[in-house]
């Protein structure tokens, strides 16, 4: 067993865990943080969508130790207010895709100099749903993207 | 209504199986078979396994008939002597930690003595691949009408087509999973399903005991297509055996590559078609051969196959029709249900000839179709008079119009000269699917329903129909507010749980918003007489009434109920399969373009139109969702999805090499919807959930077509075999 401390969420926790585990699984069953889901295991799906230091990544292909002195941001962080135009727009069916697809959504909206270069479809082509063939997802961002002002210190305005 | 649990959903906070803690459970694994076919020489556990801190299970732990209760019993819970597919569940286990569960499963070896697997269900088997019956067929079904033989010797063109489809796997995106628990003397199983009370009846049976010692509760559930109707029973009953053995709560959830092995997928078909005609393309006789890959085991087979059977004509009217059909038992995986049930195969397969048969006889494919659309007044294959005044031409011309057909298909012409490596298509397909259980089905299964008036003057639906994302608790709520006027913060929908809600039937069919939807307003009519109120009485009347009602009956129960009643003038014969096969059918063109780049082979659909008349449309998102992500899981199977076998296993059972479509490979689904409303349907709704599967393969096979001048006959055209097509 080893001792990992890192930020999750804002606060500080320390685990005591096998070296090998996943933060996913640290998340879901050490921390009983089960917003974060499993899809797939091997990194297609992005269900288990984490921030890692601000960035997107697959939990269930991260080794819990890499993520020491680091910072973890899941899907209980997100701001609800913030996800209302995913709602209306039929964003979600099941549910068991849709805290990565919301994770990445997000991240869209504070990163939106990307679309200048990518398309939104290709910017979530990481996040398997197969429930709403993608449309609902899709109209959701782009209502957001029309509805909330993007972060003051965008790189992209550099 | 936006969808009632979506922002939990959103959030994260909407708990599965997975996420639902359970003080003090044990994790379940499953030891498999390695082999296809065989008997069971030995399962061999290691000395450092043969403790008592590990559970074990296998057939002799199983109380009563070791069959899985579906259509016929043959479906082992657990192999005893012999196995017959590859992952087939041999043993049990539980441990406590999921990874020590899994770990002990891999290291227990199942020994076969290996015997000849049938692994081509289009070939006959020889004697010794016998394994069911004299011949291996699982079910033989035959639909005749006219004189077909004659028909065909005196029509002046004939035109012949063979088409296959391969297996598809659902790929919910929550796997399998389930947990179980004793409450005194009853077992409590509790996951991810579609059908509680099928679950209830394989429970009962298989353990050897009666309704009121087995309750099962659905956990929020995370998509299902049919993958959750069949399978959960099996799942259901290993995870209470575990149990019941450990004396202690044992959750059993499957991990991707575990759920894509072992698990029920889409039947692969073959079709083959001879159709006559006139010279103005006129349908004179349709002879129909159906065969379809059953798998291992009966499960749902029969009535896949009725299903795909009594679709197989199309939408079209013939005078003399016959099809005939079998379902055949191969040493893979069982196939079982999933959306469309065996009506996409078949719909493939006649939305294709029509095509071919065009392009035989130079006549425009829309054309073609414009010319047999069957009218009100004439007869279906099963000889059902389709009287339901809905315009099919409309349904087709709009269609075109939104596709803009005819002005692209001139666009490709000069594009296609152009360019040296795109090549651009567009193609149609029109079909039907009946909504509701087949034949007498819905009379048989005598659905029941409640809502309830409690204390607090709220309502509450009682029903066994499972939110699996597709809305139902969304739909129900609508249904109710509107019915009786109430808020939707008055309305409550019980959470699935066989020892609180009545058996209405399970969540399959598209017959949850049609057929259930249709009891909960009655229900809702009942409840409002019983406390003394008119139809036209406000919810706030309501509301006060259910309050005066408790204040006068203290401790009783208010309960408005519903029985399903067969709408008029339904007669169908299970014998001779002659009658009107569904209630109610809803009708749609869709049209797919397509473009090709000839140096990947890659085929990509680039604009999609889907046009449908579903009845009346209840909630436009929910709809429209229903229909986007239909089509797309289509363009999954017409595309890229291929399960790979490797000695009647899936290779490929992991998303890394079973492709489904992701946002970027696929296009905006744009959706209309014609309504006429169903007089006997939930607001006037038609069932609409497997329809969207039917259309999209034939259309885009035929956009294929068009574009590169091949003739695409095999599902999945995925690039290694378009590429034969263009090449040779």
């Amino acid at each position: 067993m080893i001792e990992v401390t890192f930020t999750l969420n804002a606060s500080a926790v320390t685990v005591e865990i096998p070296p090998t585990e996943r933060l996913l699984d640290t998340l879901r069953y050490r921390l009983s943080l089960t917003g974060t889901k499993e899809g797939c295991g091997e990194g297609e799906c992005g269900a288990c969508t984490v921030y890692l230091d601000g960035l997107p990544v697959n939990s269930c292909l991260l080794p819990t130790y890499q993520v020491r002195g680091r910072r973890v941001e899941t899907v209980e962080s997100l701001d609800p207010a913030r996800l209302a135009p995913l709602h209306e727009s039929g964003a979600t069916q099941c549910g068991a895709c849709t805290p990565g697809v919301a994770m990445t959504a997000l991240w869209i909206l504070d990163h939106r100099h990307l679309l200048r270069t990518h398309s939104l479809r290709e910017l979530m082509a990481g996040n398997l749903c197969r429930c709403t063939g993608y449309n609902g997802i899709i109209e959701g961002i782009r209502q957001a993207l029309y509805e909330q002002p993007g972060p003051p210190t965008d790189p992209g305005q550099s | 209504m936006k969808r009632h649990e979506g922002l939990d959903k959103l959030i994260g906070r909407t708990l599965y199986i997975d996420d639902l803690p359970l003080a003090g459970c044990l994790w379940g694994a499953t030891v498999r078979s390695p082999a296809p076919r065989g008997r069971i020489r030995d399962v061999r556990i290691p000395d450092h396994l043969d403790r008592p801190g590990l559970i074990r299970v296998d057939h002799r732990d199983v109380p009563g008939p070791n069959v899985v209760s579906l259509i016929e019993e043959d479906w082992p819970i657990l192999a005893a002597d012999g196995v017959r597919h590859r992952h087939e569940s041999v043993m049990l286990v539980a441990a406590e930690s999921r990874d020590a569960a899994r770990r002990a499963a891999a290291e227990i070896e199942v020994v076969i003595d290996l015997e000849p697997a049938v692994l081509d269900f289009r070939r006959e088997p020889t004697a010794e691949q016998i394994q069911h019956g004299e011949d291996n067929v699982l079910k033989q079904l035959k639909i005749e009408r006219g004189e077909v033989d004659e028909a065909l010797a005196a029509a002046p063109i004939v035109v012949e087509g063979e088409y296959e489809t391969g297996a598809q796997e659902h790929v919910y995106l929550e796997t399998q999973g389930m947990a179980a628990w004793l409450d005194g003397e009853v077992v409590v199983v509790c996951g991810s399903m579609q059908c509680p009370y099928y679950v209830e009846k394989a429970l009962t049976q298989a353990l050897a005991l009666p309704p009121s010692r087995v309750r099962v509760i659905q956990a929020a559930t995370g998509g299902g297509f049919g993958g959750k109707e069949d399978f959960p029973s099996i799942l259901a009953i290993h995870t209470a055996l575990l149990a019941l053995k450990a004396q202690r709560p044992v959750k059993l959830i499957y991990d991707r590559g575990e759920d894509m092995a072992a698990t029920t997928k889409r039947h692969p078909s073959w079709v083959r078609h001879r159709t006559g005609l006139d010279e103005k393309g006129k349908l004179l006789v349709q002879d129909i051969e159906v065969l379809f890959d059953g798998g291992a085991y009966v499960t749902l087979s029969p009535v896949v196959l009725s299903r795909g059977m009594i679709h197989a004509a199309g939408p079209y009217a013939c005078d003399h029709v016959r099809i005939r059909g079998r379902v055949m038992l191969t040493n893979s995986v069982p196939f079982g249900a999933f959306r469309g049930f065996g009506a996409p195969q078949t719909l493939f397969a006649i939305e294709r000839h029509m095509d071919v048969i065009a392009q035989r006889i130079g006549i425009d494919p829309v054309e073609l179709r414009r010319r047999n659309l069957i009218t009100d007044g004439q007869p279906t294959a099963t000889g059902q008079v389709i009287n339901d005044g809905t315009d099919r031409q409309k349904v087709l011309r709009r269609a075109l119009d939104l596709s803009r057909f005819e002005y692209k298909r001139g666009q490709h012409a000069a594009f296609n000269r152009d360019h040296d490596h795109l090549r651009r298509g567009i193609g149609l397909a029109c079909f039907f699917h009946g909504a509701g259980f087949t034949g007498s089905g819905e009379r048989t299964m005598k659905s029941l329903l409640h809502v309830a008036g409690l204390p607090d003057g709220r309502v509450e639906v009682l029903s066994a129909s499972t939110e699996i994302g597709q809305g139902t608790i969304t739909i129900f709520t609508q249904l109710v507010a509107d019915r009786l006027r109430l808020a939707p913060e008055q309305i409550l929908i019980a959470q699935p749980d066989t020892s609180r809600v009545p058996d209405n039937g399970p969540t399959v069919a598209s017959r949850t918003t049609m057929v259930v939807g249709r009891l909960i307003e009655r229900a809702c009519d009942n409840l409002r007489e019983k406390v003394g109120l008119a139809a036209g009485a406000s919810g706030s009347e309501l509301h006060e009434a259910i309050l005066t009602w408790h204040r006068e009956h203290p401790g009783e129960q208010l309960i408005g109920k519903a029985r399903y009643q067969q709408p008029p003038g339904i007669e169908w014969d299970d014998k001779t399969y002659r009658g009107d096969a569904y209630g109610a059918y809803g009708w749609a063109t869709y049209v797919a373009e397509v473009e090709i780049d000839l140096r990947t082979y890659t085929a990509r659909v680039i604009d999609f139109v889907a046009v449908q008349e579903i009845g009346k449309v209840l909630n436009e998102t929910l709809a429209r969702g229903q229909i986007q992500g239909g089509v797309v899981q289509a363009i999954g199977w017409a595309l890229l999805e291929e399960c790979d076998w490797s000695e009647g296993g899936m290779a490929n059972h992991q998303l890394t090499n079973y492709i489904i479509p992701t946002s970027d490979d696929v296009p905006s689904i744009r959706v209309a919807f014609l309504e006429n409303p169903y007089p006997y349907g939930g607001q006037g709704a038609k069932g609409i959930g497997e329809l969207p599967m039917d259309g999209p393969a034939p259309a885009i096979f035929n956009a294929v077509a068009a574009a590169t001048g091949t003739d695409p006959r095999v599902v999945p055209l995925v690039p290694e075999r378009l590429m034969e097509l263009i090449e040779s």
